[in-house]
């Protein structure tokens, strides 16, 4: 269990994260949502006490990360895959880390085993690509069977095998009761493996919330009908009581009615249709809104006028 | 998950986090930990090692070829009332070069990869990382000029025909200034803990070596007669030097006097990073 409680971070005049109060429960997966800058990171580096709250406080399991004997066992942390001496042999970087926790040497070749890179333990981590350096971090992680996990864009870089890995691995740890916190800036991601949300924007807390909840919320469901018979369409869903919105593109749209009733009854009024198909809005679409007063650097659609371009620069 | 699977004890009675338990037996960590972790880090890069091999073979070569070339040459007294110790000298100034870097990579080198996180994460007791640091390096840096510096030592005296050096002064050019070596190398990897940047921590630790002999060299002016002397005697080969009764001047540092200079000066330095350690951030 990680409990924030008002964790605060500021550097000079910017307020990287703002009072953040939420707690993470085991047996879990908990996903950190936001956008690029929104203080992921950070809250992150706090809660394992690299870096130091401006206000606020942060603890694990009832306790200050750094009064933690043997931190390892209590949570282990992918913050950056490439947070490795690239000099350095897989094998030798989880010994040392290990060592400092007094964990056994044997615990070493379980984790490799365990991601998968027992064959290459002996060679240097700066030939490692991406999807082998994300799984020595994961590796690291493992390395003290610690009941909280902790993982920074665990799928950056990876390819769809090695991302349905991280997924069920990461369900597999929640199930054996442990607390799994995961960040993403993709509501995608998090769909398929959170149990719960919580989404931050310019370190801000947005929501807290089950992903079932998130989802019947945020995702509207809708039925989009195509016909070359529009005036009947209306007619006859009016008399129904059903309302259909014109979508462009020749369609309409219907919200909360099932696919099924509107097929029946057109086929009783002999109404042809071209499209009847139920339809969802994208998660995606739920976050963006959620978070569109809060994306610290947003991106001009089409090409930058000239002269103003300089000028949002500096104020971005 | 290859966990091994064994009944799960309950979670620790009396709190409120339950959830998983691992089989893992909890150990207290101490600095014994931090000691063995670094040690491992120490010797399991290569560039460590080759920084290591190059100083022995800069002290040993140098020494044994000076050694060669004045036993040599050298028609009976040519080095006067001096013992042929002096000798050593040489081979351990160039060598110093190789300890700075070796000080700075040991804690400079983290930051650049970003493994100070990790490490930070796995032991947040930041005073216990700084000071394994500390001290595998110093042990590792001391006993390797010690040997070397013993054995080119043994071989000079043995080929030059000199006066036979006294107990006093074999202790002061092997242990004196083995300590003496360990500590400058020490307070560049304090350096390296407060730049957090390699290149930059060696290049002071070089120039602070180098520019106050090579300023000094160049002080013409009478009005900075004391400056300029000050420079040469307190200059850190000058200090070196002293360990084998040679200084550029009468006055200054003698005897053990470079081994206490050296000491307040790291202690001062280790205190400082430690100091900014616990208050910066990671």
């Amino acid at each position: 269990m990680i409990e924030l409680e008002g964790l605060t971070k500021r550097y000079g005049e910017k307020v990287a994260v703002n009072n953040l109060t939420f707690t993470v429960r085991p047996g879990i997966v908990t996903g950190f949502l936001g956008p690029n800058g929104a203080g992921k990171s950070t809250t992150m580096r706090m809660m394992l006490g690299l870096d130091r709250p401006t206000a606020g406080d942060v603890r694990i399991d009832g306790r200050h990360y750094d009064r933690l004997k043997d931190p390892l066992k209590y949570i282990g942390a992918l913050l950056d895959a490439k947070a490795v001496h690239g000099g350095r042999s897989a094998f030798s970087h989880l010994l040392c880390l290990a060592q400092s926790n007094g964990i056994p040497r044997k615990r070493v070749h379980e984790v490799l085993d365990t991601v998968g890179l027992t064959a290459v333990a002996r060679k240097k981590a700066k030939g490692f690509s991406l999807g082998m350096g994300q799984r020595l971090g994961i590796a690291a992680a493992l390395l003290g069977d610690p009941r909280i996990l902790m993982f920074d864009e665990p799928v950056n870089g990876l390819d769809p095998e090695g991302i349905h890995w991280i997924r069920t691995l990461m369900k597999s740890l929640a199930g054996q009761g442990r607390t799994v916190f995961v960040s993403s800036h993709l509501m995608s991601e998090m769909a398929l493996t959170a149990d719960h949300l919580v989404v931050i924007g310019q370190g801000r807390l947005l929501a807290d919330t089950s992903m079932a909840d998130f989802i019947a919320r945020n995702s509207r469901s809708y039925v989009r009908i195509r016909t070359p018979q529009p005036e009947r369409l209306l007619d006859v869903l009016h008399e129904a009581g059903i309302t259909a919105v014109e979508a462009g593109g020749g369609a309409f749209e219907v919200d909360g009615e099932k696919p099924e009733r509107i097929g029946e009854l057109a086929a009783q009024q002999q109404v042809v249709l071209h499209e009847l198909s139920p339809q969802q809005a994208s998660l995606e679409e739920a976050f963006m809104r959620l978070t569109a007063g809060s994306v610290e650097y947003h991106a001009h659609s089409g090409a930058p006028a000239g002269p103003q371009w300089g000028n949002d620069w500096k104020k971005g | 998950m290859s966990t091994p699977q064994t009944p799960m004890p309950p979670a620790a009675p009396g709190t409120p986090y339950s959830g998983y338990t691992s089989p893992i037996p909890v150990v207290r960590t101490h600095l014994g930990h931090a000691l063995a972790s670094e040690w491992t880090k120490i010797k399991s890069v290569r560039s460590t090692m080759w920084t290591l091999g190059v100083f022995l073979a800069l002290v040993i070569g140098i020494g044994l070829l000076t050694g060669s070339v004045v036993g040599g040459s050298a028609s009976e007294g040519e080095l006067g009332s001096e013992s042929a110790l002096a000798l050593g000298f040489f081979g351990l100034l160039l060598g110093s070069i190789c300890i700075i870097t070796l000080g700075v990579l040991t804690t400079a080198a983290e930051y650049g990869t970003g493994m100070i996180r990790t490490t930070m994460t796995a032991c947040p007791s930041r005073g216990r990382v700084l000071t394994a640091k500390a001290l595998v390096f110093f042990a590792l840096a001391f006993i390797s000029t010690l040997v070397s510096s013993s054995l080119v030592a043994v071989a000079q005296v043995g080929m030059v025909d000199a006066r036979e050096p006294s107990g006093g002064e074999w202790l002061k050019a092997t242990v004196g200034v083995s300590l003496y070596l360990a500590l400058l190398g020490l307070l560049s990897l304090v350096v390296g803990s407060i730049i957090r940047h390699s290149a930059g921590a060696i290049t002071i630790m070089i120039g602070a070596v180098l520019a106050p002999l090579v300023i000094a060299l160049f002080m013409f002016s009478a009005s900075l007669e004391d400056l300029r002397n000050f420079l040469l005697e307190y200059s850190i080969p000058n200090q070196l030097s002293v360990f084998y009764a040679n200084s550029l001047s009468e006055s200054g540092p003698s005897g053990w006097d470079p081994l206490w200079i050296m000491l307040g000066v790291t202690a001062v330095a280790f205190a400082g990073a430690y100091a900014l350690l616990e208050r910066r951030d990671v």
